[in-house]
């Protein structure tokens, strides 16, 4: 571990945010969007320079202060890591953009949220903290930054139905993050350490062990809003201002699945069973075709793409029975393996362009018209094309039609289906697929259609409609590296790796 | 593998810029978006054309990018591929040219114009794919960037069209995906004409690629419209004159019919289909299609209706010639690609005119239109005749092959089917063409443009003029060097080589 | 029973009934009470496995990190507090009407 190259970049990944938002804290309100904006545009070159560093190095660690662990904390950077920070940084660019122009126009009625930025760069910090994390107790230190940011950025428009939905959200990532610790705690205490890479190692099967990776599942799975704890979060994403939906949809419950892909693939391999796969396999099946079946019940844009949320991170959870192999099937010879990583990290990189670019239009749309009920979309190509041309092609990503990132997703998950033979998914992911482009075509059909009165389309930015349409655009350029991008993840460790379950471990995993 | 070119990747390139150009000019620039549509469609002849003289002396161009893992996005030029691109392009130009006066003063139209480009590209692409995850690249493509010109005008009847049309095409295309999907993992990444892929697993996964062929089968038999996946074709005849013309005659359903063509031809092989009985189930729906598509023509009085379901019946034309295993009816359903295509797109430029002339959508109200735009009325009629299968236009060529081919399989119930279509085909046109040359004129019409002294916009009369003549052309010229004819027949040949 | 059992498995049990209390309540001041419960077990069952494994003198790591524990806890429950507080100074709701 320690003979990795060691680089100031993680250190710099937390500490500048940080920093930077003490420091907006400082001044009035103007003062803080301007440190805040070009905070974020700092913390993101910072970020894709990190991003570089490891393409050019490899993994690169950081031991803080000089304080070895255990009561030191370590930073590791791997490829996936990097990637995750990497998407973290362009997409809240665009964001961070958006919003400085978003509040400035609403300055004068609503003080512009300058504490938006504060919080925001805090959420960053915890993000690429989360991201690089080698310790479970640091997971959920940088799950409770980004938990309390979070709320405090969702109920900071102070409306009622948006305190109330934060309330939930908050009690609902104080119970998730309780969930995990309490994993944490007996895992420590069966083993004395928290470092995931020597967890990896000597973490046995057991009943203790079995215990603690239920309720650290569960936790997880309460804070991705993973079926069936996914109530909280159509309210949540809802009701907050527009680039905050954006963050919390695109980012923050990345963040959960995050850990629980790494937990699941580097740590509890040995008390993980193919049972255990097909659960939350079909959790998230079930969160695919109900999101996207409630999705397509909605009259309200931004509770449309909330519901779609819980669908697109159901598409994620079914990427676990892939990795998680059959007994008797050993990782050299599933094929799948790889297709199905791949489907797993375009689904995050594709829902987060395409998520962002969708709250942000719904934001455009509301500040356009004063509200987001879909009936009055009518004649939308007319009046804002920019932002209906946004909307469809992030939506056309989100169906997973060619040659978006959400097909190279979806065209992946399929493939890794029929390869390992676990046929039934198939038919859920297509479901999928069609009761999203039922949705997303309801939309664009409005769209077209003739107004029927004469609904009073309020001038918008134009730059507010270009951030949306560059996220949007980003969601299909994805595509583009996919090729040295699955090289890069495949060149560290965890990629392409899959989990031996073994008969012994099996019969704990049951228990 | 051969050398990488980016010829084919700048066939595409020519319809892609100018449309994403198009879009991003202001909708009062009409001089510029002109010259940019006109610019990229001759482009895209040239490049076409230059491109078939290099693959006539052997040169091979191909582009290749790996997306990721072993998915691969590739354009190949192969005859058949420079065939289908060859009609797209030519059709495309006498469109854009058609479409500029068509929409003179429309609304939109910059939209128009470049979802238009962004079509042709799609169809170029499924033309020069690969292989055939490319193919389904373009095929989802070409679904998208028809939507906003099928709802175009914006009406509520048009944006309920919209709807149909994209539940059907989107449905088709997630059948597809399923499919595409399942060959590529029981049979890898394959590339049109490696038939000898699915040849060495039919001995282990026959049931399996029995299944895979229906599901890719009924994925693109909704574009290609045939029974019962027809039901959106008549229903997009909302869009306007130009889209009706170009992409329901030429690029979406022949997408369809393309595809099929290449599934049975270039993926599973003709020897391997026929030898797995994959196609008698083809063979039926096409015939029942044909002759369905033609009876419900029958009771249509709105012209583009009517036309609509003749091209629900002439489609499968196409692929009735493909289930018929035989040089000849090969060499039918291949040349029948491009015939039909050219004779449609007359037809549905004739009812654009008058409507747009004459403001007429209905056939009862045809009578003498003749006499007063002879020409437009001329090239219909050539292109009627070309319909019901009369020398010496295109139709006949394509039904001679087909019916000699059905001989030659020993198929005669096929003889029978395109002896009842041809019927149907006189039964339904033929009123059209007796109303408009010898029922009195409506003296009350009056033209709704002012053109002069031409029966209408020359805009709009030199495109049904040109792809008239065309259709004769064809037909005339069918034994000459380079005629649609012969390069169908070189390409049914190395089909049947051993 | 050892010491640390009775520990561990008080934390459990509190664990639970915090957990049940979340789901189960509407109230706010339940539901946060509720997650400050179950923070007390979890805290409690990290310093129950530093008194097992004090040999001579208590495993230092669990306490650095209870104690960081606490603070987020008391952190997010003053957080918790203080939305309640204001929802109810809005609307004068003090529970969740249409909680799942």
């Amino acid at each position: 571990m320690t003979d990795l190259p060691t680089s100031p970049f993680p250190a710099f990944l937390v500490g500048l945010p940080v920093l930077l938002a003490t420091l907006s804290l400082f001044f009035r309100a103007r003062g803080k969007a301007v440190v805040g904006l070009a905070g974020s545009l700092l913390t993101g070159v910072m970020a894709l320079f990190a991003l570089f560093e490891v393409t050019r190095r490899g993994t690169v660690i950081h031991i803080l202060g000089g304080w070895e662990p255990p009561l030191g904390i370590l930073l590791r950077m791997d490829p996936l890591a990097a990637v995750f920070i990497g998407m973290t940084a362009v997409v809240g660019i665009f964001i961070s953009l958006y919003a400085w122009r978003y509040f400035r126009a609403q300055e004068a009625t609503t003080g512009g949220f300058p504490l938006f930025w504060p919080l925001w760069l805090f959420l960053w910090a915890g993000l690429n903290g989360l991201f690089l994390s080698n310790d479970l107790f640091n997971l959920f230190v940088t799950l409770e930054v980004i938990g309390i940011s979070a709320v405090a950025l969702a109920v900071l428009s102070g409306k009622k139905t948006a305190l109330v939905a934060g309330l939930r959200y908050l009690l609902v990532a104080i119970t998730g993050s309780m969930a995990y610790l309490f994993g944490v705690a007996l895992i420590y205490g069966s083993t004395g350490t928290l470092d995931l890479g020597l967890l990896g190692q000597v973490l046995e099967p057991g009943t203790t062990t079995t215990f603690a990776l239920l309720v650290i599942t569960l936790g997880l799975m309460i804070k991705m809003a993973g079926f069936p704890f996914h109530f909280w979060l159509p309210p949540a994403h809802s009701s907050a201002l527009a680039p905050v939906s954006a963050l919390l949809s695109a980012l923050v419950v990345k963040g959960a699945f995050y850990i629980l892909l790494r937990l699941w693939m580097e740590v509890f391999g040995v008390s993980l069973t193919y049972a255990a796969g097909q659960l939350i396999g079909l959790a998230g099946a079930i969160a695919v075709i109900w999101g996207s079946w409630q999705a397509f019940m909605q009259t309200s844009l931004k509770l449309i793409v909330a519901h779609s949320s819980v669908a697109q991170l159901g598409y994620l959870l079914m990427i676990f029975p892939l990795l998680i192999l059959a007994p008797g099937v050993t990782a050299d010879s599933a094929d799948w393996l790889s297709p199905a990583w791949t489907a797993g990290v375009y689904q995050v990189i594709a829902h987060a362009f395409a998520k962002a670019s969708f709250f942000l239009s719904a934001g455009i749309i509301i500040m356009a018209l004063g509200h987001d009920r879909i009936e009055s979309l009518r004649d939308l190509v007319g009046h804002m094309r920019i932002t209906a041309l946004a909307i469809a092609i992030a939506g056309v990503s989100l169906i997973g039609l060619p040659p978006s990132g959400g097909f190279m997703a979806k065209w992946m998950l399929l493939k890794g289906i029929f390869l390992s033979g676990q046929w039934w998914w198939a038919p859920v992911v297509l479901t999928g697929s069609l009761l999203t482009a039922g949705y997303v075509f309801m939309l664009l059909r409005l769209a077209f259609a003739p107004a029927r009165e004469k609904e009073a389309f309020r001038p918008v930015p134009r730059s507010l409609e270009v951030c949306a349409l560059v996220l949007a655009l980003g969601s299909f350029l994805i595509v583009l590296p996919a090729d040295n991008l699955i090289q890069f993840l495949q060149s560290g460790e965890v990629f392409g790796t899959g989990i031996e379950s073994i008969m012994e471990g099996g019969a704990h995993g049951n228990d | 593998m051969e050398t990488t070119s980016i010829l084919p990747l700048l066939i595409l390139i020519s319809s892609l810029i100018p449309g994403t150009l198009i879009m991003l000019l202001r909708e009062d620039q009409v001089p510029l978006r002109t010259f940019l549509n006109l610019l990229g469609a001759v482009a895209k002849v040239g490049l076409v054309g230059w491109v078939f003289a290099g693959y006539m002396r052997g040169e091979e161009y191909s582009f290749i990018f790996n997306l990721a893992l072993d998915l691969t996005f590739a354009l190949r030029v192969d005859q058949l591929g420079l065939f289908f691109a060859a009609l797209s392009s030519v059709l495309w130009l006498v469109t854009t040219l058609y479409a500029i006066g068509y929409l003179e003063g429309g609304q939109h139209r910059r939209r128009f114009f470049a979802f238009f480009s962004f079509c042709v590209t799609a169809s170029t692409g499924i033309a020069l794919s690969g292989n055939v995850v490319t193919f389904f690249i373009f095929y989802e493509f070409l679904t998208l960037s028809t939507y906003p010109l099928v709802v175009h005008r914006g009406t509520d009847k048009a944006v309920e069209a919209g709807r149909t049309y994209l539940w059907y095409t989107i449905g088709g295309g997630t059948v597809l995906f399923l499919g595409v999907v399942g060959l590529f993992v029981t049979a890898g990444p394959i590339y049109f004409g490696q038939t000898e892929i699915i040849e060495g697993l039919i001995s282990t996964h026959s049931t399996q690629l029995t299944i895979l062929f229906f599901i890719m089968l009924t994925g693109l038999a909704v574009k290609a419209a045939i029974f019962p996946l027809h039901g959106w074709l008549p229903v997009s005849m909302v869009a306007p004159a130009p889209v009706s013309a170009l992409l329901h005659a030429v690029a979406v359903v022949k997408a369809g019919a393309f595809g099929i063509v290449r599934l049975v031809y270039d993926v599973y092989g003709i020897r391997i289909a026929d030898q797995m009985n994959l196609l008698t189930p083809l063979a039926i729906f096409a015939a029942f299609t044909i002759v369905y598509g033609s009876v419900r023509a029958l009771f249509q009085d709105d012209f583009k209706k009517r036309l609509a379901f003749s091209t629900v019946s002439q489609l499968s034309y196409i692929a009735l010639g493909v289930a018929i295993v035989g040089f000849l009816s090969t060499t039918g359903a291949v040349v029948h690609l491009v015939h039909q295509g050219i004779m449609k797109i007359t037809m549905f430029f004739a009812a654009g005119n008058i409507a747009e002339t004459y403001g007429y959508s209905k056939i009862s109200q045809l009578n003498g239109i003749g006499r007063r735009m002879p020409l437009t009325m001329g090239a219909f009629t050539i292109a009627v005749f070309g319909m019901i299968g009369l020398p010496p236009v295109a139709g006949f060529v394509s039904k001679w092959y087909l019916g000699l081919g059905a001989v030659e399989a020993g198929s005669y119930w096929v003889v029978l089917v395109l002896l009842a279509s041809s019927a149907l085909n006189a039964a339904y046109f033929l009123p059209i063409v007796y109303r408009a040359w010898f029922c009195e004129p409506d003296q009350e019409a009056v033209p709704l443009l002012s053109s002069g002294r031409l029966e209408t916009k020359a805009l709009l009369l030199i495109p049904v003029v040109v792809t008239g003549l065309l259709s004769l052309a064809a037909g005339v010229f069918a034994a000459v060097a380079g005629s649609p004819l012969s390069i169908a027949r070189e390409i049914a040949e190395k089909l049947y080589m051993p | 029973m050892e010491t640390y059992q009775i520990y561990n498995l008080t934390s459990a049990v509190l664990f639970v009934i915090g957990i049940g209390g979340v789901f189960a309540a509407r109230h706010f001041i339940r539901k946060i009470i509720a997650t400050i419960i179950m923070g007390g077990g979890v805290f409690l069952s990290f310093v129950s496995f530093a008194e097992r494994d004090a040999l001579t003198f208590a495993d230092p790591v669990p306490h650095a990190l209870v104690i960081t524990g606490i603070v987020v806890a008391v952190a997010s429950a003053a957080f918790a507090l203080a939305l309640a507080r204001r929802i109810y100074q809005l609307t004068g709701e003090e529970s969740f009407t249409n909680d799942k």
